[in-house]
């Protein structure tokens, strides 16, 4: 199958799929697929320095929570201005990308994994710790972000603004990879020690794809923090790291199509294993069916879906 | 008065440090000799912690729990790394994390399963109750006393099995060359499985000893394994010395800093804004003390050699 016949059909399939449901009565799908097409966006982003720039960062979750609680924090003192509280999600999700890849691009292998890591537990420890937030509560927000002749209270709506902003990340990550920037972000990744020798220094390729990708986190998270009207710092835990992770991955990183594929995937996936009614336990304990599913994944899945679908690159 | 406080925080910190120690011995020694990134030792830290308490309340012998609480996390530990990690070693970090990732949300539900997800105690004997008195006024419990014993001394132990014994010898020689130990007629897959169950083990006996002063239920690893990573990056990889120095910083300055940070700063800082900043600040101290040493030494204060 075609790469353009590929996106066509899943953007028709997306395009239909609320008046389809609507029409059997089974609205609900809406709301998820939002939510699936909101961690699609967060899942590029990360493939952006995962599957591109080789940086294997498990700290992404930081970005939701960053994004999320600029958008909550707005609306905690009524200011419910959607530029304004999306402009900041995304500002200061960047900037926090900027200091936390500041210093851990410095280091390389388990070292940068471990690293991305620990700042994004520090940053969940300190969302628990500030009780003027909710500390470990959280936040619930009286109303959605607030944009001229856009309602986000209409779930259509916001339905497809998801859709939009999901595709425009795809576009944006797509035009940077195969932009002089993102050959020379691949080329650090292939083999460093020639693209250092060609003279190019990977630490401001590797830490600008960084802070765009924490960026677009950010906006994942303002989005997230809209679908669930709700914020905690479980937006940060580091299993949703992994579970971004894991949709990257799912898919086929380094693909234009893989974290959206990954992330319909994973959470279609976990929502059929948690709504399991017969037998009982597995809908009560589905990590238990998941977690060997992602380990067998990992041992013999190694291109993903988007492999299914397209030849190597 | 103020003195006993620091002291007795102090002593925390070093219980809390030689905690971390356990943890990031098997860690390290599985990194640096495998190269191995596995997250899933928190969960035989966790897998330690219930044998034990399932095995001591079904014996009513504290000591028997112990036993089975170190021996069941070192079958546990071999079998895992025969059925599933063994394939891993000559993958990228990125599939070992995600693999090791899944094992966690199998233990932690498994566990669930058995066990409920609701928090267990544990009990202690009466020997271990109670307080004795160090010096001149100054008291502290028996059970945390013992576990910095025990930690110290799994430390020494730890040094010289590595560092004097002829196993300890081909452990340090697989982590140089593991392909050359090979060729010498060693059989190299017995000897990581060997490795990665005493880590395993050294996981359980800490998870054990945690059972009584923190809460054991499902996940209880996690939170402790994201300290444990601070250590290693602290410590240097591969480096045991690294190890127990970095967990010693960590066990303070992490005790220190939730005990005396809120009040330090409410000398500076009106009392609301330290009673803001002070647990916030407390909660980021070991991460920023993290991103302080890194700068000054990406490698970790104890790089290990090779």
């Amino acid at each position: 199958m075609g790469r353009k016949v590929f996106w066509a059909i899943l953007i028709l399939a997306l395009l239909a799929l609320p008046p389809v449901t609507l029409a059997l009565g089974q609205g609900f799908y809406i709301d998820l697929v939002r939510r699936i097409m909101i961690f699609a966006i967060a899942a590029v982003s990360l493939n952006l320095i995962l599957g591109y720039g080789g940086l294997v960062s498990f700290g992404h979750a930081a970005y939701l929570g960053v994004g999320g609680y600029a958008v909550a924090i707005f609306a905690f003192y009524g200011v419910n201005n959607g530029f304004l509280q999306w402009g900041t999600a995304i500002g200061a999700s960047a900037l926090v990308a900027l200091a936390i890849g500041a210093v851990s691009i410095r280091t390389s292998g388990v070292y940068f994994i471990m690293i991305t890591l620990a700042f994004t537990q520090m940053l969940y420890y300190l969302g628990i710790s500030i009780e003027e937030y909710g500390g470990d509560d959280g936040i619930r927000l009286k109303m959605r972000s607030q944009f001229p002749l856009l309602d986000l209270s209409d779930g259509l709506q916001f339905y497809y603004l998801v859709l939009g902003l999901m595709l425009l990340s795809v576009f944006v990550v797509h035009r940077l990879v195969n932009s002089r920037f993102g050959m020379v972000l691949r080329a650090t990744r292939s083999n460093e020690a020639r693209s250092r020798a060609i003279g190019f220094s990977p630490y401001m390729y590797r830490l600008t794809a960084f802070v765009i990708a924490g960026a677009m986190g950010g906006l994942a998270g303002a989005l997230l923090v809209n679908q669930v009207n709700f914020l905690t710092p479980d937006y940060m835990h580091w299993t949703r790291s992994g579970e971004i992770m894991f949709m990257v991955i799912l898919g086929g990183m380094g693909t234009s199509a893989g974290p959206v594929l990954g992330s319909f995937a994973l959470l279609l996936l976990e929502d059929i294993l948690s709504n399991w009614r017969d037998p009982r336990w597995i809908g009560e304990h589905w990590q238990v069916i998941l977690g060997p599913l992602l380990v067998l994944s990992v041992l013999f899945f190694k291109r993903g879906l988007a492999g299914l679908f397209t030849r190597h690159e | 008065m103020t003195f006993a406080l620091i002291f007795e925080q102090l002593l925390n910190g070093v219980q809390l440090g030689v905690m971390l120690f356990l943890l990031a011995a098997g860690l390290t020694l599985v990194l640096g000799i495998m190269n191995m990134v596995n997250l899933a030792h928190g969960s035989l830290y966790m897998v330690g912690a219930y044998f034990a308490i399932t095995v001591g309340q079904w014996s009513g012998s504290y000591l028997l729990g112990v036993l089975a609480g170190i021996l069941g996390t070192l079958l546990v530990g071999m079998a895992v790394e025969v059925v599933a990690l063994r394939t891993l070693y000559q993958r990228d970090h990125l599939d070992q994390v995600l693999a090791t990732f899944g094992l966690i949300l199998f233990f932690n539900e498994l566990v669930a399963i058995l066990f409920g997800r609701f928090a267990l105690f544990a009990s202690l004997p009466s020997y271990l109750q109670g307080h004795i008195e160090l010096f001149a006024g100054i008291r502290y419990p028996v059970y945390r006393a013992v576990v910095i014993a025990v930690g110290l001394l799994t430390a020494i132990l730890l040094w010289y099995v590595v560092t004097r014994t002829r196993l300890g010898m081909l452990v340090r020689a697989g982590a140089s060359n593991r392909t050359m130990v090979g060729a010498l007629g060693i059989n190299i897959r017995l000897l990581y499985t060997l490795v990665f169950g005493v880590g395993a083990a050294l996981a359980g006996l800490a998870g054990l000893m945690a059972g009584q002063i923190y809460t054991v239920q499902p996940g209880m690893g996690e939170l402790i394994l994201i300290q444990v990573f601070v250590v290693i990056v602290i410590g240097g990889i591969g480096s045991i010395r690294g190890a127990l120095v970095g967990a010693l910083i960590v066990g303070i300055v992490d005790t220190m800093g939730r005990a005396f940070l809120k009040p330090l700063l409410g000398m500076l800082l009106s009392p609301v804004a330290a009673d803001t900043a002070g647990p916030a600040l407390a909660s980021m101290l070991i991460y920023l003390l993290m991103a302080l040493i890194l700068a000054l030494r990406p490698a970790g204060l104890f790089p290990a050699r090779g």
